[in-house]
């Protein structure tokens, strides 16, 4: 089945990323099915379908997590902008890819040290020594994740004590301290209230401006309400890609349809 | 259904509710019975426990002085101490726990971080299970043949530090295993997302984390080893000494000497030992005395190892 679209193609230089043919597997289990899809640069793009669609093992590609775990194999390839290089590919290091593409995860996954060191992990991973600079790029990260003014009298404090919200901008903070290219969002509040649901989604509207976004969410108002462009995933295949208004309003495909009006899912 | 259905017109319950009446009230019997049963084992094993320690803190008490800590053992019960026995177990210790330390953390970081999940690491994994289960004198017998005789190392300090070393290994190794395994699989993702390598996630996340675990570890690991007598008396300590090993500091021309390390040597549970031999009442009374400091060094290491516990969950919580 070939993905619905009625998107006339962008040109390349207006793409941080493309997929191409993309399969992957679990062992003998082909989780994703052929996948073709392109990133526009400075917009957010969400990704939604039932639970078991792929989506997450979708955007765990674009950073290689899999490859933290055995059995595991990719095809075809997603290629990054503007150097075009295939991320997926065996020659190309995850650890390259996860330095330019960085993850905010399902559940607020703060180390158990400071909020300071939280923010600057990345930049001490990247071998940053001068004070004066990690403290620059801690303050700007923290400002970006609108979370400095709550932050900035306690920067010495665990971060175990912030709330469920702050902390998951506090993720968000230490994934933009080393301005990666592309953010991915794994369902970034379904573990969070609706007043902090709706801080993270003004921030990520707000944040496409810095970086380019890719959200799964499993909330379709939320795809609806920060998303330009919306992809509808299913059993592993992608079955329509276009303009988010296009998708919710008046969509191609009838598994769409029956999904964004609740008739399974 | 309210309540009062279950009673007939004249206020009197029904046969059937009486009947689960007396149901429960047998169940409980059960509950009761055994709540019973668990309180008498428990304090079984408290009153053995306490009698012992009882008994020995009667003989050994009177005998316990600042002499009894700084004099030699001696043919005359009166004049005889611990010094070397005390000494020797620390430094007996020491060499343990240098050994162990490193050995035991890094073969159990490898297992859980870096290891691939085969047969060859599953048998590796059995074998350092059943490894904490061998009679401890079996370890004894291979330190005889290979750190006494093959590395030449004699009746030394180091060949039973090495074999206490050897003995706790494997709690070493499954106390890290366990502390790592308690660390969620989101905080290392969380770090291989920053662009974090594999021993940039162990050192800056795995062994700091996990460090109270290990700590624990160690801890109950060395106490169980500094009550060990079997293997020690088996390569050969000396249960008669009336010295001390060279000391480390002070010698002139080195700022730190090793010599200490091949020096014979006795520990608390051998000085003991010979005591209990002797026919006479007052060097019983001094091995009661030099229970009471062997058991009272054991239980201070735990409660380390408790504090240590304690401290540390209060900060980290999953």
């Amino acid at each position: 089945m070939s993905t619905v679209t009625t998107l006339t193609p962008k040109p390349q230089a207006e793409l941080k990323a493309q997929v191409n043919a993309l399969n992957f597997y679990y062992g003998d289990f082909q989780a994703l099915k052929n996948i073709d899809f392109p990133v526009e640069r400075n917009q957010v793009t969400a990704l939604i379908g039932p639970s078991g669609c792929g989506k997450s093992t979708f955007l765990r590609c674009f950073n290689r997590m899999h490859d933290l775990y055995p059995n595991m194999r990719y095809e075809g390839e997603i290629l990054l902008y503007p150097d075009a290089v295939n991320i997926v590919s065996p020659q190309v290091d995850p650890i390259e890819v996860r330095m330019r593409i960085a993850m905010v995860f399902q559940k607020p996954n703060p180390f158990p040290k400071s909020i300071y060191e939280n923010v600057a992990y990345g930049l001490r991973v990247r071998g940053e020594r001068k004070k004066d600079v990690i403290d620059e790029k801690v303050e700007e990260a923290l400002r970006d994740a609108a979370l400095w003014d709550e932050a900035k009298d306690r920067l010495n404090d665990l971060a175990f004590n912030l709330s469920g919200g702050q902390q998951q901008r506090l993720c968000i903070a230490r994934a933009l301290a080393t301005d990666p290219e592309i953010l991915l969002f794994d369902e970034p509040t379904s573990a969070l209230d609706p007043i902090a649901t709706a801080r993270i989604e003004e921030l990520v509207s707000e944040l496409k401006e810095r970086v380019t976004i890719l959200i799964v969410t499993h909330n379709m108002q939320q795809a609806a309400r920060v998303s330009a462009y919306t992809a509808f995933m299913y059993i592993g295949q992608l079955i329509e890609f276009d303009d988010t208004k296009k998708i919710f309003t008046n969509p191609s495909s009838k598994l769409t349809e029956e999904y964004i009006t609740g008739r399974f899912g | 259904m309210p309540a009062d259905s279950l009673t007939v017109a004249d206020g009197s319950p029904d046969a059937h509710l009486q009947a689960v009446r007396h149901l429960i009230a047998r169940h409980k019997t059960l509950d009761w019975l055994f709540g019973l049963l668990g309180v008498a084992a428990l304090m079984f094993a408290m009153l053995v426990f306490a009698m012992l320690f009882g008994q020995m803190l009667v003989n050994g008490f009177p005998h316990l002085s600042w002499d009894f800590f700084t004099s030699f053992p001696s043919r005359r019960a009166a004049s005889a101490g611990i010094l070397s026995a005390w000494v020797g177990t620390i430094l007996v210790m020491l060499v343990t726990a240098v050994v162990a330390v490193p050995l035991g953390v890094g073969a159990g970081i490898y297992l859980e971080e870096y290891a691939p999940k085969n047969l060859l690491t599953d048998i590796i994994e059995i074998n350092v299970t059943n490894l904490a289960g061998v009679p401890s004198i079996i370890y004894g017998l291979l330190a005889l043949a290979l750190f006494v005789y093959q590395f030449g190392l004699g009746q030394s300090i180091a060949a039973a530090g090495l074999t206490l070393a050897l003995l706790i290994l494997p709690v070493v190794i499954v106390a890290t295993r366990e502390a790592i395994r308690t660390i969620p699989q989101q905080i290392r993702e969380g770090a291989y997302a920053c662009g974090a390598t594999k021993w940039q996630v162990v050192a800056h996340h795995i062994v700091p984390y996990s460090l109270p675990g290990i700590m624990t570890g160690v801890i109950i690991g060395l106490a169980r080893a500094i009550g060990e007598t079997a293997p020690i008396i088996t390569i050969g300590a000396l249960t008669f000494i009336a010295f001390l090993p060279p000391s480390p500091f002070g010698n002139p021309g080195h700022l730190i000497s090793f010599d200490w390390l091949t020096a014979p040597f006795t520990v608390m549970p051998i000085q003991m030992f010979n005591w209990i031999s002797r026919p006479e009442a007052a060097f019983q009374a001094n091995a009661a005395a030099a229970g009471l400091v062997l058991v009272v060094m054991t239980l201070s290491m735990n409660a380390i190892a408790i504090w240590i516990r304690y401290h540390f969950r209060k900060r980290i919580k999953w």
